[in-house]
């Protein structure tokens, strides 16, 4: 199956979708989107992968050794540093609307106030 | 949209994604091949440039720009924090108070906070050798402050993260990266190009700017995290809203 780490990566992201979709907490629909974006690690790494590839750090392996891709890794480090920076903008938005709506249900929050 | 119609809609946009996502899956190249075009250039450029860590040298050489704009996305979003989880009216600041912790927990926090610091500071130092650099470096320094709260409480906390401070710190860095960039221009090359001397490869000093931006986005992001971490801390231990404190305080009365 040269095909199921993406396909891994393309289920964790429905999940996570699922999740964020049917959500009645906004806490939890926070962490679904965490988990929305942690597909795409598993995505670019799954891409970056070579077989029998060592990480691409040469302090201690020879150049010309194989390693995996480290353009792939790269962005998964901006990925990572992304998600949790904007996981915390989220939640600082979830922290004032339990103060100025009193509920954290996405449901319940479909009133407008001014 | 009702709940059931909404699931539907859900279910079908689930379906159609995986169908489609899968049928790309087929066509990708097969996983864990040897053609990684990309992958082979980045290599040879970062020992061209004498990186040892190439994952280093792809985030601040060959794509150092737009690690500019991620740190600026860290930037942004500190600064929405900081905006957002301000005291607002209806809301006042009580002193928290000291709190016990048990003794076991104490000493291994007091043992193990220096030895986060320093290996903190050390990824940071090495990005350009071995895995690591200011981003990973940053968090763990900022984590190995933040056992003072574990180990001992929020007002010894309080004593050593001055908040002001830090987001000075947060702005220092980002403006450190910018104005690293601009040397390369005034060095008569591109911004953020890679102008010092690259050194003897695998020592500290090699890689030319990389370990000067590593310190620069290290510096960011440890106070980027203290900044973060001391705004929900404050959410959570300091600011109460008059309005629930009052309605706290009547139900106790009532039971009383």
């Amino acid at each position: 199956m040269t095909v199921l780490p993406y396909l891994v990566a393309g289920w964790i992201f429905l999940a996570g979708v699922h999740g964020l979709a049917t959500s009645r907490h906004l806490v939890h629909a926070v962490g679904c989107l965490a988990v929305t974006q942690s597909a795409t690690y598993v995505l670019l790494l799954a891409v970056g992968y070579r077989r029998g590839g060592t990480a691409p750090v040469f302090s201690d392996t020879p150049p010309g050794t194989p390693v995996v891709d480290p353009v792939v890794q790269a962005l998964a480090l901006t990925d990572v540093v992304v998600g949790a920076t904007v996981t915390a903008l989220l939640l600082a938005l979830v922290v004032q609307t339990r103060k100025r709506h009193g509920t954290v249900d996405p449901d319940e929050l479909s009133g407008l106030k001014g | 949209m009702t709940r059931r119609a909404r699931l539907w809609v859900l279910t079908a946009g689930l379906l159609g994604t995986a169908a489609l996502f899968a049928a790309a899956c087929l066509r990708m190249p097969p996983f864990g091949g040897t053609w990684h075009p990309y992958g082979d250039r980045a290599v040879q450029a970062a020992l061209l440039q004498r990186t040892a860590n190439t994952v280093s040298s792809v985030n601040f050489d060959q794509r150092a720009f737009d690690t500019l704009g991620e740190e600026s996305i860290l930037f942004a979003a500190v600064l929405g924090t900081v905006v957002l989880l301000r005291r607002t009216s209806g809301e006042r600041r009580v002193t928290p108070q000291p709190a016990s912790v048990p003794p076991a927990v104490r000493r291994y926090a007091i043992a193990v906070l220096p030895l986060a610091l320093l290996i903190g500071l050390y990824v940071v130092a090495h990005g350009q050798l071995s895995p690591g650099g200011g981003f990973q470096g940053g968090v763990v320094v900022a984590t190995a402050l933040h056992l003072l709260y574990v180990g001992v409480d929020y007002r010894a906390l309080e004593r050593v993260r001055p908040v002001g401070l830090y987001e000075l710190a947060d702005g220092v860095g980002e403006g450190a990266y910018v104005v690293l960039g601009a040397a390369g221009l005034l060095a008569g090359s591109a911004y953020l190009a890679n102008i010092l001397p690259l050194g003897t490869f695998n020592t500290l000093s090699s890689g030319g700017t990389v370990p000067l931006l590593n310190a620069a986005v290290g510096m960011e992001v440890a106070s980027a995290v203290v900044v973060l971490l001391a705004r929900f801390l404050a959410q959570a231990l300091e600011i109460v809203d008059e309005k629930e404190e009052g309605r706290e305080r009547g139900e106790r009365r009532k039971r009383e």
